[in-house]
């Protein structure tokens, strides 16, 4: 007989790794991790600096360090997982049809009661900015070159500029100061920085590499390699200002502009997408608008710190285990919405679903800095919950919990980040 | 006062956790003023930092006969700041056999800093 899975997990990074153990651990039988590259762990292995782990262990780990405290979990559970395998599409339907290949197993159609979408996300690339130049080679995601120095041991350019400073560029200027290369520059569009102000400290100001706010790469030089790019000034409406051009020699021009949830395989599926968060939309148990798929991690929206990922990638594999045990205890009646409000940007969830009271955290991102501000979860008019915070960012991911019970909230929810002065309407 | 006292402020960044607190630390009488942090640890990272700065140092090392090529490592201890390019001038240079097990010394007592390098996972 076709063996018929309880739960497959589509991704086997930190997402995918929590989501594995917490549907076992909520009873799940047959549980598979399906994982494209040839180690479980994402990228994390890759992420060999520190830093990982303080919320969630109260102790600063490596990238691997992290993602081995999971995938070690996986192997003295026996949690079945396949490696270099591929997943090509979800098909819903009575049972659900996981479609993946590998070079052991040819094609397979696996059966499984449910699903947790664990895809993590993918860096911008050149394409999606649209620099002008030449098509040289030495032009990396930074995402990739520190695949190339940490995992294959290569070292991609000896004179680097990089462009955005997200933290996986401020890391890699570091990096490959480290590995002996020469970081001319780093180059930002905005007038701030969206990496972490720490990264900023130890990153760049200790090697003494310049950060240029408000400037970009107008132009890449060079046929074969590259050979410069043209850096200029931008103005308010981040257009150049003609006549601050400048021209820097480099070989490798590393590009950190920003990550996009990966939903290639979720959008196939028909599972409802979030335009804001680029995710699929999820209730309080991480379920998509398909019942028994649920979804966690990056592919829901990005997170900056893997801490969060874990808890609620946990959440989703939870209830997938309760979807295939018995998907009518997870049945919703009815959907209460989840707003932004004042300089909330999104959240996730983005509905709760009635009747299940299992608390709720509620995960958001402002719309720009602000100082001295009130964090309030509104049910209509009432105030569910507040806190207080004496900066918020829109780098920087919000969590508030909802410990109202599911069953006395009427709804629509609306979470909000207010300053004094604000008009009561 | 002294001329001590009236040292200017100098403004740093905590980088102890992701909050970054935005620290302005002044000597007062040999005694370091801390503002601006939110946790003690902002006091204790000021006064490390303007007196003897030190950092975990991360790396990646070659590794024969394993099934990747590339072991992550870290210091078992906090090195020296400015010692993080010349210690990375020791890694590069080395190699090390599999099998390697999580904790391993791959390189030890690192230009006499006292911190070994050590293997973050098993290979």
């Amino acid at each position: 007989m076709e063996k018929l899975y309880d739960v497959i997990v589509i991704g086997g990074g930190p997402a995918g790794l929590a989501a594995a153990i917490s549907a076992v651990e909520n009873g799940a039988k047959n549980t598979l991790i399906l994982e494209r590259d040839a180690r479980l762990g994402g990228i994390l292995l890759q992420c060999i600096h520190n830093g990982f782990g303080l919320h969630y262990f109260g102790e600063e780990l490596t990238g691997p360090e992290y993602a081995a405290r999971f995938s070690n979990k996986v192997e003295e559970m026996g949690i079945e997982y396949k490696v270099n395998t591929m997943v090509l599409s979800v098909e819903d339907g009575e049972m659900k049809t996981v479609s993946a290949i590998n070079s052991i197993d040819g094609l397979m159609n696996l059966k499984t009661k449910s699903v947790v979408i664990s895809t993590g996300c993918r860096e911008r690339t050149r394409g999606a900015l649209v620099i002008p130049g030449t098509r040289p080679a030495g032009i990396f995601t930074a995402g990739s070159a520190q695949r190339f120095v940490n995992i294959d041991g290569y070292l991609p350019g000896k004179k680097v500029v990089i462009l955005g400073s997200g933290d996986i560029g401020l890391i890699m200027a570091r990096r490959m100061t480290l590995e002996g290369a020469e970081v001319k520059m780093v180059c930002e569009v905005m007038d701030f920085s969206a990496g972490l102000q720490r990264n900023i400290t130890q990153c760049l100001d200790n090697f003494n590499i310049p950060l240029h706010l408000s400037t970009t790469v107008v132009k890449i030089h060079g046929k074969d390699r590259v050979t410069g790019v043209t850096i200029a000034k931008v103005d308010d409406h981040r257009k150049p200002i003609q006549g601050t051009e400048k021209y820097v020699e480099c070989d490798t021009l590393l590009l950190s502009v920003g990550l996009i949830p990966e939903n290639e395989i979720a959008n196939a599926a028909h599972i409802s997408m979030d335009p804001v968060t680029k995710g699929p939309y999820v209730n309080q148990m991480m379920e998509t608008n398909v019942p028994g798929i649920f979804a966690c991690g990056n592919s829901v929206h990005v997170h900056d710190l893997v801490d969060f990922v874990t808890q609620s990638s946990t959440i989703a594999g939870k209830y997938a285990a309760l979807y295939a045990q018995n998907a009518d205890s997870v049945k919703e009646e009815k959907q209460i919405a989840i707003m932004p409000g004042n300089r909330v940007r999104y959240t996730v969830p983005q509905h709760i679903s009635v009747p299940f009271d299992d608390k709720t955290d509620i995960m958001f991102r402002v719309t720009d800095s602000y100082k001295n501000v009130t964090i309030k979860v509104y049910d209509g008019s009432k105030v569910l919950a507040s806190k207080r915070k004496m900066v918020v960012r829109p780098g920087e991911m919000q969590t508030i919990e909802l410990k109202t019970p599911v069953s006395e909230i009427t709804g629509p929810v609306t979470v909000s980040c207010e300053m004094e002065g604000d008009s009561i309407d | 006062m002294t001329n001590e006292s009236m040292e200017k402020p100098i403004n740093m960044t905590c980088i102890i956790c992701p909050m970054g607190c935005a620290l302005e630390v002044t000597k007062k009488n040999g005694v370091f003023d801390v503002k601006g942090n939110t946790c003690p640890r902002g006091v204790k990272y000021a006064e490390k930092e303007l007196t003897n700065p030190t950092r975990t140092l991360t790396c990646a090392i070659l590794v024969e006969g394993g099934k990747i090529r590339m072991v992550p490592a870290k210091s078992s201890v906090e090195i020296p700041r400015d010692l993080q390019k010349e210690c990375m001038e020791v890694v590069k240079r080395s190699k090390v056999s599999a099998p390697v097990k999580t904790g391993d010394v791959l390189i030890k007592n690192i230009l006499d800093t006292g911190a070994d390098i050590i293997a973050c996972i098993d290979c």
